[in-house]
């Protein structure tokens, strides 16, 4: 009797479930929507208060690169899903070639970015510098929170392109392909999170004037 | 068949065998390309509220592009939009209630 | 005979401490073998025990600690703890209680063993995933571990860390905060593998609606645990940053408002009490049926109320904030939603009231639990109204009386909740019944010392008894004097509790796999149930605990009653 309920039992069975593994995924990305979400608060909340003040620290930023950095963007989330596609569709080859470019234009992203950061540390603009304790307050605010925004927005382009790497590896072996490509559908769905971020982040602090 | 597998099964009811072509995502991009034209130009030439009112309006709009399209909402079944607006709702609503405060300050 | 009557009979195999040959205990056959078999193990319901574990250690430290609060509270003056010390052990006490034993807890525990079992499934969405919750759980408190001894030492702040204040300390908030942030992505961990379990692997024929009411409340849970977690990870991050370089959020000096992290702060904090409590509700939803030997009064609507209260408890943060500073709009707005928030509650209390009523009852202990919880919350959630009006809160914030709010909702509520489920299935988890005299002699003393150490909290409250406060003037003395004897008695009833299970757990007789004669689908697998819960997947034809369906399907199969 009891040996029918014991280890008699149907071994593992965790057969794919790719819905299940979807799920999963959005709700990590739900995740991400509210991590963010509490800095986009603090960003609003002091937009109201220091609206004026917002608007003169915007200009110190360099829309060229903030808007050329949303054209890269933009473009990596074009070759990211152009990847995904030719992966369902067993195009390996040019999987791999979409994905690289992606890679590509993600570091691209943090070279402008690196640019940009530098411009600003090379005149006193960093996280807590004295030199934004000394600002009018709203712009002091202005300018930490521009940091930490494209800060953990950049740890987070950083962390997907170490997971592409990961699942561009993968796909090279052959165990990420087109009948197992939820690794890459869902690196995609992470990628596409992050690119739209950057499209909230653009107009909050390039175009805020 | 256990859980997994029946739900397994029913994976042949999702998204993945009608594959979107690659011409929709290329639309989709250039249309998010142009958007970004837009709202640039508007906050170059008409700074101020008009600048601002047309990020707010157009902003949206791009992420709606991207989450439909680049990230198959679109072609979802119903509980994953659900899902997704119910997070939105709650980050709009917990972002309004806090406004109670700071507005009537 | 069916595979029910089969099992309803069965016990898994031979006997041996802590488990039986043939069950989840037994390492899995061409794995690895004792210890690294559990350290490395996927199997829920292993986890669960682990998490337990953990869950048991912690919970004995905060009680230790929170024993040495009450005898500092004695008496007037400073008995042997000086002020600062005070501080810190307050502060400990709610950090371990609350990030390490009561918001993992039931989920992480019972939720982990049971909710598979009761959805008729293997194991839950993602196994490797709960198995590296348990880890992100342990790192985080190794990491708040080692804040009390590093850095500037045990942070003093309360648990709340609120700014100003704990950006300025010097003790070691940083390194705490921290790990209360790696604590949330355990948290976040479990949210998302119970959603995606209770969405994809419920048994054939059990709809959404046919349901065990245990899983509704875990489900509504693992939404908060989602979509709340992650902004107490952002805005904690942001306190750590700011004690690093000063960027100013926070700070007045620099256009900050400290009021803004308590916003931050409370739009997690207070539907984190619902993580608490729902799972808690969920299994008095389940003992009643079983001990009323009845089918739920109400079904829907307690499923309906728990998604309702998880709703709701997103937009009552700031009744934590009425004395802060906030605009006068706000705080009605904020009591008005309050206010909104019992109504789902009081749907359920109403509903489990209407389960007894006419019922065939016994008087089990799981059942003892499951009233002695109606009991304390509901004097929690009445007081909370008394918080919840703008009015009387003013006279009450800060006080005692918050101090026995919350525990009687906290404690009372999930606390009490975690206890009658572990008493409840405790034979599915171990395949042994625990000592049934000790075991009500243990409920009897914890719900006497528990009134006799709360209750005058109440009453200090609102004689004016400042709460974070380690002296008073000699007008509180008496009430404190009682609460300190009430912890005695409460902590008694506690050590007897554990004592007996851990006895129960290791020697105590054969369970079958349906003491209770209850009706859920975990209760058809062995107790304790083998590696992969069912030599078939079920296949559901009706709700939950519809015991005259059962009955007429297995009239043969008596249920045992408890020894």
């Amino acid at each position: 009797m009891s040996s029918m309920n014991a280890t008699t039992a149907a071994p593992a069975h965790h057969h794919a479930d790719p819905v299940g593994a979807k799920t999963g995924m959005w709700l990590f990305l739900f995740t991400e929507l509210l991590l963010f979400g509490g800095l986009f608060i603090v960003y609003a909340v002091y937009r109201q208060r220091f609206g004026h003040e917002f608007g003169l620290a915007a200009q110190e930023l360099n829309v060229t690169m903030g808007v050329t950095n949303t054209i890269v963007l933009l473009t990596s989330s074009l070759t990211m899903v152009l990847s995904v596609g030719a992966l369902q569709r067993g195009r390996i080859g040019r999987s791999l070639a979409a994905l690289v470019a992606t890679l590509g234009l993600a570091g691209v992203f943090l070279v402008i970015k690196y640019f940009e950061w530098s411009a600003k540390h090379s005149h006193g603009i960093f996280p807590g510098a004295e030199h934004l304790h000394a600002m009018p307050h709203g712009e002091g605010l202005f300018f930490n929170l521009y940091f930490m925004m494209t800060g953990l927005h950049g740890i987070h382009v950083v962390i997907g392109m170490i997971v592409m790497l990961v699942v561009l590896v993968k796909i090279r072996n052959g165990s990420v392909n087109a009948a197992n490509q939820g690794v890459l559908e869902y690196t995609g769905l992470y990628w596409h999170l992050v690119d739209l971020i950057w499209i909230f982040l653009l107009p909050l602090f390039y175009l805020t004037n | 068949m256990d859980n997994a597998s029946l739900a397994g099964a029913e994976h042949a009811a999702t998204t993945e065998h009608h594959p979107v072509p690659d011409g929709t995502f290329i639309l989709v991009w250039v249309g998010l390309l142009v958007l970004t034209a837009i709202t640039v130009a508007a906050s170059v030439w008409f700074p101020g509220r008009v600048g601002i009112g047309v990020a707010m309006v157009v902003t949206p709009i791009k992420a709606a592009m991207i989450l439909l399209w680049f990230m198959h909402l679109k072609y979802e079944r119903p509980v994953f939009k659900i899902m997704f607006l119910v997070a939105v709702a709650i980050l709009a609503i917990v972002m309004g209630l806090t406004f109670f405060d700071y507005l009537y300050r | 005979m069916t595979d029910s009557q089969v099992s309803a009979a069965a016990t898994a195999g031979a006997a041996q401490p802590w488990g039986y040959s043939g069950s989840y205990f037994d390492d899995p056959p061409g794995g690895r073998s004792g210890m690294m078999s559990w350290l490395l193990t996927t199997d829920h319901k292993r986890i669960g025990l682990m998490y337990l574990a953990a869950l048991g250690t912690f919970f004995i430290v905060g009680m230790l600690l929170g024993l040495l609060i009450r005898l500092e509270l004695m008496q007037p003056g400073e008995q042997f703890i000086n002020a600062r010390t005070y501080n810190s052990v307050f502060t400990l006490h709610g950090v371990i209680m609350i990030f390490l034993f009561i918001v993992p807890g039931i989920p992480a525990v019972l939720g982990n063993f049971v909710l598979p079992l009761q959805l008729g499934a293997d194991d839950v969405a993602f196994p490797k995933l709960n198995l590296a919750s348990w880890y992100v759980y342990m790192v985080g408190a190794v990491m708040a571990l080692v804040s009390l001894f590093t850095g500037g030492g045990t942070p003093d702040t309360g648990w709340t860390f609120y700014a100003p204040y704990s950006v300025n300390t010097g003790s070691n908030v940083t390194l705490a905060v921290l790990a209360a942030f790696v604590l949330g992505f355990s948290s976040i961990l479990t949210g998302m593998n119970f959603i995606t379990t209770i969405h994809r692997l419920r048994a054939k024929g059990m709809g959404f609606f046919r349901m065990p009411l245990f899983c509704w409340g875990l489900y509504a849970t693992s939404w908060i645990q989602v979509i709340a977690t992650p902004v107490v990870g952002i805005t904690l991050v942001l306190l750590a940053m700011e004690r690093a370089v000063g960027i100013g959020f926070f700070d007045p000096a620099r256009g900050g408002d400290p009021i803004l992290y308590q916003h931050l702060f409370w739009i997690y904090s207070h539907p984190v009490v619902y993580v608490m409590i729902l799972p808690a509700m969920g299994i008095v939803s389940e003992i009643l049926p079983a001990f009323a030997r009845r089918t739920i009064f109400g079904y829907k609507a307690i499923a309906m109320s728990s998604m309702a209260i998880a709703i709701v408890g997103y937009l009552v943060w700031g009744h934590h904030m009425f004395t802060v500073g906030m605009s006068d709009t706000a705080r009605w707005v904020f009591s008005l939603l309050t206010f909104l928030v019992a109504i789902p509650t009081g749907i359920k209390i109403f509903n489990w009231v209407a389960t007894l009523y006419k019922g065939s009852i016994e008087v089990g202990v799981p059942l003892l639990y499951a009233v002695g919880f109606i009991f304390l919350f509901s004097i929690g959630g009445l007081t909370g109204l008394v918080n919840g009006a703008l009015s009387t809160d003013i006279h009450v914030h800060d006080t005692a009386f918050i101090v026995g709010h919350f525990h009687y909702t906290m404690f009372g509520g999930a606390g009490i909740g975690l206890f009658a489920g572990m008493h409840f299935w405790f034979p599915k988890i171990f395949g042994r019944m625990y000592n049934e005299k000790r075991a009500r002699t243990a409920w009897g003393l914890i719900m006497i010392g528990f009134n006799t150490l709360y209750f005058p909290m109440l009453v200090l409250g609102i004689m004016g008894m400042p709460r974070r406060y380690h002296d008073y003037l000699p007008q509180f003395q008496v009430p404190h004097f009682i609460s300190t004897v009430g912890s005695w008695i409460l902590v008694g009833g506690i050590l007897l509790m554990i004592y007996n299970l851990w006895r129960g757990a290791r020697s105590g007789s054969p369970a079958p796999a349906n003491p209770w004669g209850a009706s859920t689908l975990e209760w058809q697998a062995s107790s304790p149930p083998p590696q992969f819960n069912f030599a078939k997947p079920p296949v559901v034809t009706h709700g939950p605990y519809e015991f005259e369906e059962i009955l007429k399907s297995a009239p043969t199969a008596t249920p045992e009653a408890a020894s």
